[in-house]
Formats: structure tokens, sequence, C-alpha cells
């Protein structure tokens, strides 16, 4: 009886967390397509229900009555368990994304190792489903999506790790409370900005949205999918995206805390500032979908591999240096 | 406790099934499938006595880099394999004996560790010594690692380096006609270089490229 209990309560906690995230999910959809509409002064998605809100929920709708088709040459198990393992990944990250100092669902020493475990599993969906398509496209798409992303994790890791020679401690808690007197963005903004281009990297946004260029791959590895399939690969694509800006959002804006600790701003729930923050990274990256066009394969990996890492390598040995001669290590 | 002994078999299970499922099953891609279940449930194994750095770690390398390459190489393998009468040929039973030696090696080396753990239980207590419970699991591998063992890791280090060195040299072939862009050439070039503004009269035209 004991046990139900515990299962029930969390139970409840994981569907309090899941479901706004899954919302949101739809929500942003939504906010992408406005944005991306309003810098080419088109007006997008404005029909359904107040604004055009309603717009995801009538495509999920679409989305649910239209038929699956599963290619006879495929590998059956695997083409139907990629979008599964897509969405999965996408949504057990969350598990410890802390939106108040108190309210996270699984605080644990190791949290963001936990983070970019996650992020660097997801590109599984993707190999999954190009490899069980049994077909050109989706196969080439899963390649070079594979490649992109285990290219562009090396550096998101360096850049973890310059935050938390700073830290001290792997708990996204800490690294959030670490921020109380100085957000990181400010002494680390050549890393934040490295980290947002890797972001979208990893995330296959364009400019690196390659392994579903649609004017080389028809649609990459998403090519044979439809249905509620698609859908599934799509809604983890961008909860994944918004579990970068998360992120993004803890190591480097402060996560949960307020920008000022004055009076009226401390009043706000620690919740509102993290999905503020969230909210302004997203906003970003639709800005840079609009804006800039796609790049060369090649360049994407001279990019990662010529630029960016060794940057944040140097990066490391300067804040180490720094911490080290002027005696701030953090020690605990 | 009967949830943890329910969680420890359940890991367990899936991840001896899944190792023989790697050798067992006869498409190679699903071979490495089953091996990333293996490295999943294995880490979950190192997450349930404690040690979740390692844990974290072995996801974030075996399954999030290492396993990824292999995935790669596999199924390009498999195309190749397609295309490709060579792998035909190949018969499998001139690798029986090097196996067995391996297996056999295997096989005495965890009689040894398992005979050690069993007879001389002393041996193992030098390690369980350094345990620190004060400190997290990170910290105190880290202050193992950077202190006493600090050459062996760096040695560790530098091989890695040499076979990576390694790789690159044996698999680097120059190839001679490949027109490479220069990205300092191209950000470089004024507007002089590139552009030139001509009268044209009319009904004589201009010659380009001269």
């Amino acid at each position: 009886m004991e046990y139900l209990s515990i299962v029930f309560q969390e139970v409840y906690k994981i569907l309090f967390l899941l479901v706004p995230v899954l919302v949101s999910v739809a929500m942003i959809v939504w906010l992408d397509r406005r944005v991306w509409a309003f810098v080419q002064k088109r007006q997008g998605p404005n029909v359904v229900g107040p604004f055009g809100l309603l717009q995801s929920l009538a495509d999920a709708l679409k989305y649910i009555f239209k038929e699956i088709i599963i290619p006879s040459s495929s590998n059956k198990v695997i083409f139907i368990l990629a979008p599964i393992v897509t969405m999965t990944l996408a949504l057990i990250a969350w598990a410890v994304i802390p939106f108040s100092a108190t309210q996270v669902l699984a605080d644990i020493n190791v949290g963001i190792l936990y983070l970019f475990a996650v992020s660097s599993l997801g590109v599984y969906g993707i190999i999954m489903g190009g490899w069980a398509s049994n077909s050109k496209y989706p196969f080439l798409g899963a390649i070079r999506s594979a490649a992109q992303m285990v290219s562009y994790e090396v550096s998101i890791g360096v850049i973890i790790i310059n935050v938390l020679l700073c830290v001290g401690s792997l708990n996204l808690n800490d690294i959030v409370i670490a921020q109380q007197n100085m957000w990181f963005v400010i002494p680390l903004f050549p890393m934040f900005v490295i980290f947002f281009i890797s972001a979208l990297a990893e995330t296959n946004r364009p400019p690196f949205d390659l392994p579903e260029a649609e004017a080389e791959l028809v649609a990459g590895y998403q090519t044979e999918y439809s249905g509620m399939m698609y859908a599934m690969f799509w809604l983890g694509e961008y909860a994944n995206i918004l579990l970068m800006c998360a992120m993004g959002a803890i190591l480097f804006l402060g996560g949960w805390m307020s920008p000022i600790d004055v009076y009226p701003f401390t009043l706000v729930p620690g919740a509102l500032w993290l999905i503020l923050k969230i909210l302004l990274l997203f906003i970003l990256f639709a800005l840079v979908k609009a804006i800039v066009p796609r790049y060369r394969y090649d360049q994407l990996m001279r990019l990662g591999w010529k630029v960016f890492l060794p940057l944040s390598l140097i990066w490391v040995v300067l804040t180490a240096s720094y911490l080290f001669y002027f005696n701030l290590l953090p020690v605990n | 406790m009967i949830a943890h002994a329910i969680f420890f078999y359940t890991f367990s299970i899936i991840a001896v099934v899944s190792a023989i499922m790697v050798t067992a099953s006869k498409n190679t891609v699903h071979s490495v499938f089953f091996l990333i279940l293996d490295f999943i449930s294995i880490s979950c194994l190192f997450i349930m006595i404690g040690a979740e750095f390692l844990g974290m770690i072995m996801l974030i390398v075996y399954v999030g880099a290492v396993a990824v390459l292999f995935l790669f190489v596999v199924m390009m393998l498999n195309v190749a394999q397609q295309k490709n009468q060579w792998f035909a040929g190949q018969s499998t039973s001139k690798h029986i004996p090097v196996g067995l030696i391996i297996s056999t090696l295997i096989f005495f080396e965890i009689i040894i560790v398992i005979g050690g753990w069993k007879y001389k239980p002393e041996i193992f207590d030098i390690n369980n010594s350094l345990a620190n419970t004060s400190v997290s699991n990170t910290h105190s591998l880290g202050q193992i690692l950077y202190t006493d063992y600090i050459h062996v890791f760096q040695i560790s280090g530098m091989i890695l380096l040499v076979a990576m060195i390694g790789a690159i040299v044996l698999t680097f072939r120059q190839r001679s006609g490949v027109k490479r862009q220069s990205y300092i050439n191209q950000i470089s070039r004024e507007r002089a270089e590139g552009v030139e503004v001509l009268e044209v009269q009319s009904n004589k035209g201009v010659k380009i490229d001269d």
C-alpha cells in the first residue's frame, strides 16, 4: 500500500510536468511559425482560434486521422520504434530541469550530465528512422545527422565544462544558485554564443537543418513517415529545441533566478522567470530560422571542428587559469 | 529493498540477454542496437550501486558517441556488402581459433577475479578504504584520479592521442585535382579585383575572358 501511494504521488508529479510541456510544445510550434512569418512580412497562421492559437491543435487532429503508412521493405519494428524513441528522449530530460529551488522532479547530483546524455541519445531516433525506412534519402539524412550531432556535442560538452569550472558542482540547482551575483552570460559571453549556435546544430534547426534539407533530401529521415508517426518526430524535435533553450537558460541566464534581486521582481515565481528566459531564447531560435541561409555540409563540419572546438578549448584554459590565479576556484 | 531487487534483476536480465543477442542476431545493425541496449542497462546498474558519474559517462561516451560510430560503420558495411562479392566469399570458420583463444583468456581472467574475491577478501578491502562517503562520488573520483593516479591518467590520454594520430595517418590520402575553398582569400577579396565597370559602345560589344 505504501509503495502504491508513493507511485501515485510520483505519477501525479510527472503528469503535472509533462502535460504543460506537451501543451507548450504545441504552442511553441505556433509561435515559431508566427515569428517566422512576421520577419518575412506575412501573417502566419491566424485563422483557427484567437490569433491562430489553436492552429497546432487543428494540425494535431489532422495528423491523428491520417493513415500511417509503413513501407513494405522497411524494417518494421525499428521503423515504429524510431519516433517513439525521439519523443521519449525529448520528454524524459525534463525530469531534472529545476523550476525553482524546490520545484524539481529529480534533484540528482549529476543533473547536467544527465541532460547532456539524453540530448546525445537523441541522435538514435533519427538514425533508426533513417535506416529502417530502407530508402536512399532517409539514409543519407540519417548519416548526415549522426555526423553532425556527434561533432557539435563535443563543443557543447566543452562549453559545459567552462560553466562547471565556475560552479564546482554538476547539480542543476547549484548551477543556478552560483549565478546569484552575476549570470554566466556576462563573463562567458563568447561561450554563450557558441552554445547557442551549437544548440541550433544539435537540434537540426536552420541554418544547420541538413538532415532534412528539403532541397536536396526531400524531407531527410522523415521522408517515409506519415500521420501520427511523423507528428511524433515533429513534437520530439520541438521538445528538444525547448530543452536546449532551457539548458541555455540554466547554464547562462540564471535559470529560475530573477534578473535583479529587488522587491517586486522577487515576488514573481521562479518557474515564470525560467519560462520567460526559455521563450526569449526560443524567439532567437525562430529569428535565426527566418534570416539565415542554409550551410553547406563541409562548411558545417569545418565550423564545428575547426572553429568551435579550438575556441571553446582555449576558453576552458583561460577560465581555469583565471579562476586559479585569482583563487576563485569553487571549493566545497 | 524489494523494489531495489526487482530493478536490479530487470536491468541485469536485459543486460545479459542483449549481450547474447549481440552475437546471436543475424543482422549486424540489430547487433549494434542490442549493444546499445546492453550499454544502457549497464549504466542503469552503475547508477543503482551509487556510481552515478560512471553511469552517466558510460551513457555519454559509449552510447552517445562510440555506438553511433559503430552504427555508422555497420550501416556503411551493409551497403558495401550488397554491392561487393568480397564479403560473400569469406568463410567464418577461420575466425573460430582466434575467438576461442580470446574467450578462454577472458574466462580465466574472470575466474581469477572471482576466485580472489572469494578466497582473499583483503585484496579488495584496500580499494574499499579509498571510498569516502562524505563527498559525492564525482568529487571522490576526481580526488583520486587527479592526485594518486595522475600519471596513469595522463599516460592513458597520451596513448589515446597516439592512437588517434595513427588512425588519421593510416587513412589519410592526398587527393590531387581537388579544388579547395580558401576562406581567407574569399573574404579578403576587394571589390576592385572582382568587378570592372566598362563603357560599352553600341554595336561593338566588349571582349571578356582574354
